[in-house]
């Protein structure tokens, strides 16, 4: 079909090819990060089920809109007053609220002040930093990167999760070490795993791979790895090779 | 110093030895020439420690700038024992990660496991539905680990310090927790136990009554330690104002677990953000306003005592659970069999093998598309944390909605706490530096995942 999505961001009205919808109602736009097709991990001419010409739009939990429930209301709102701006026009692109977790979804040259407000406003005061991972999404276009931020806040007994999403061609952060010390070596990892490369970084070097190492491992298109294992006369492929489930 | 007695090499000394002539570059005076550049010339100089050492925790490798006995700097290099478990993750489907995740931190199994189980449970939204018994075994196991891992936290620090009785204890004692691992999950190490959606296998026969003995033996025995170690005054001498870390530093740094409780905070999960039911035990969150090694020491040995309160009221629970579920109800979900020992070794259970292969068609399809396939989770993310005997292990999950995790990545204490060698050391003595590292209590399978 030709209006498959091929990722970025498509309007809630739109319904998945199957038919079926698969956008909440009071979503505003979704976040498409892959595309299915097939089912049975069988492709080309052996499947004879018809299921392989199944396509199907993966997306992540939408964008909410107020009020977003709770404590998280009173976050955004003292956000929006210390930044001066609105949720959705500047700093903050958009918030989601699913499974009982809050996600700011931040741009990245703002995400030190973010930080920095988060840590410091006392009605915020999110005084530890879990850690930053990254995630790859190479469906979505303009947003391969995210780097994922988790903050504890002791005071409030409160957690909140900060995603800055970058361009593959242009994987630059503003590096929050200067807020959060500990954010140092969870910031090497992720370049070390993503190549996403924060900016004002101390010394941002490999941390668990070799100096010497080419690639990024933990993207989607770095293989596993892996050799063909024999064993009384058959063949075991490596993990990445075998036939999985779409 | 005139350089005609160096022979041909105008640059470089020689002198014969019994195994030829030896070149040097040091020699004329150059001693002199720098010293009155730099007056610590002689008595600065770097030392690689690891990753191969008996003191350093595993394949941590130290990179120490020493004057004489002080530390001027101090850097940990780390990376030796990465095995790309996060990657491996994401080829194998939800249910089998956990035989992955298991293996990071090799102290603390128990907390691995669970700490993914609950991720994927909730990223299902099925927390609510695991079965009471289910949950009762995991904080009961988690419990007895904490045990094992502060058991072999004191042994090897103790041990790094040179007191092997405090070793010998230690690791005498972790091997009645180890017996009941293999008791209840049928595996010393990397059981696989808790999984999505409740655990592997019900109680064993006799399997309180072994708990029960355990109890009762480690309340004779875990004074022992106490008696060995609190006032002895080497120990203390060791151990006193070593690694001290405040509290504005471990908040800096990110450091949990026993470093921040020895601040005098008294953050623990299991009463500020409780799983697995923990809010409805007895229990006490133990604190001490000594943030250095001394103190650490303390809580573990007092935390251990907490942890076989919280295993008594288990067992008591666990007896008026008897034949209740121990996976949930949702056959979607469930892994289709439970496990039992067999003739031949642990494995699926012999009647359920009976069922799928003599009985019913449909129960074996149902089995192979669930073991094989796995079943789907709604995309989305999720972080979920546990209190683990080094702090707060925490685990974030990326679903696209697949069979497989998109992305699982694991915050294990020990690399944040890691990080606070530095803070720690510098500026104290070489021999302090393996006191505080081991204060912290690092474990490389979890810090290099």
């Amino acid at each position: 079909m030709s209006d498959v999505p091929t990722g970025g961001t498509q309007e809630p009205s739109s319904t998945a090819v199957g038919g079926e919808e698969v956008v909440p109602s009071e979503a505003r736009t979704l976040e498409v990060v892959e595309v299915r097709e097939g089912m049975f991990g069988v492709h080309g001419t052996g499947d004879t089920s018809g299921y392989g010409g199944l396509q199907r739009p993966v997306a992540m939990p939408a964008a909410s809109r107020r009020p977003f429930g709770g404590w998280y209301d009173d976050v955004a709102d003292q956000l929006e007053r210390l930044l001066g701006e609105e949720i959705g026009s500047g700093a903050i692109e958009s918030v989601v609220a699913d499974r009982d977790e809050l996600t700011l979804h931040v741009r990245r040259e703002r995400i030190r002040e973010v930080c920095q407000h988060l840590r410091d406003d006392p009605a915020l005061r999110f005084e530890l930093c879990s850690g930053i991972s990254g995630v790859h999404f190479p469906h979505e276009i303009g947003r391969e990167f995210h780097a994922v931020y988790h903050l504890l806040s002791m005071t409030h007994n409160r957690r909140i999760r900060l995603e800055v999403a970058v361009p593959d061609s242009d994987p630059h952060i503003e590096s929050v070490v200067s807020v959060y010390p500990t954010a140092d070596w969870h910031e090497r990892e992720t370049w070390d795993f993503f190549g996403i490369v924060f900016d004002g970084h101390p010394a941002l070097t490999r941390i668990l791979m070799p100096d010497d190492w080419p690639g990024h491992p933990q993207r989607k298109d770095y293989p596993l790895g892996g050799i063909p294992v024999e064993y009384k006369g058959a063949t075991v492929p490596p993990p990445d090779e075998r036939r999985s489930y779409s | 110093m005139s350089t005609t007695d160096t022979g041909t090499d105008p640059y470089a000394q020689s002198q014969d030895t019994t195994s030829g002539p030896v070149f040097t570059v040091t020699g004329q005076d150059w001693d002199e020439v720098v010293a009155g550049v730099d007056p610590d010339a002689s008595e600065r100089i770097v030392v690689n420690m690891g990753p191969q050492h008996p003191s350093t925790h595993g394949v941590l490798r130290l990179i120490l700038e020493i004057e004489g006995e002080s530390v001027t700097e101090a850097r940990c290099g780390i990376g030796y024992l990465h095995t790309g478990i996060e990657k491996n993750m994401e080829y194998r489907n939800w249910t089998q990660g956990v035989t992955f995740c298991t293996r990071m931190d090799y102290l603390s199994p128990m907390y691995n496991e669970a700490v993914y189980a609950l991720g994927v449970e909730k990223l299902l939204g099925i927390t609510d539905q695991i079965p009471e018994k289910a949950d009762v075994l995991r904080v009961m196991m988690m419990e007895v680990n904490r045990i094992s891992s502060h058991l072999v936290a004191i042994a090897t620090g103790g041990m790094e310090i040179g007191a092997l009785t405090v070793m010998t204890v230690g690791f005498r004692e972790r091997e009645l927790c180890l017996d009941l691992f293999e008791l209840f999950s049928g595996l010393r190490m990397n059981s696989a136990y808790i999984r999505p959606g409740g655990v592997s296998q019900d109680v064993p026969e006799g399997g309180l009554d072994a708990v029960d003995r355990f109890v009762s033996l480690m309340r004779k025995r875990l004074p022992e330690l106490a008696a060995l170690c609190n006032q002895n005054p080497i120990f203390k001498g060791r151990l006193k104002d070593v690694g001290y870390l405040d509290l504005a530093g471990c908040l800096a740094l990110g450091v949990t677990g026993p470093a921040l409780r020895s601040t005098g905070y008294d953050w623990d999960l299991r009463k500020k953000q409780p799983y697995c039911g923990y809010e409805t035990y007895d229990f006490d969150v133990i604190t001490r306003d000594e943030p250095d090694a001394y103190g650490r020491f303390r809580i573990r040995l007092d935390e251990m005592d907490e942890s076989l309160r919280i295993i008594e009221q288990c067992v008591t629970r666990l007896r008026a659970l008897e034949g209740a579920p121990v996976m949930v109800a949702d056959k979607k979900i469930a892994w289709p069999s439970q496990l039992a020992i067999g003739p031949d070794g642990q494995g699926n259970s012999l009647e359920h093998i009976r069922h799928i292969m003599g009985e019913s068609m449909e129960a074996l399809i149902h089995h192979f598309k669930l073991v094989t396939e796995g079943f789907r989770v709604p995309a989305g993310q999720v972080y979920t944390s546990v209190e683990s005997p080094r702090g707060e292990l925490a685990c974030h999950l990326v679903s696209d909605g697949g069979t497989r995790p998109y992305r699982a990545h694991f915050r294990d204490p020990s690399f944040s706490n890691l990080q606070a060698t530095a803070a720690m050391s510098e500026g104290g003595m070489l021999a302090d530096v393996i006191v505080a590292i081991a204060s912290i209590d690092p474990v490389m399978g979890g810090v290099d995942r």
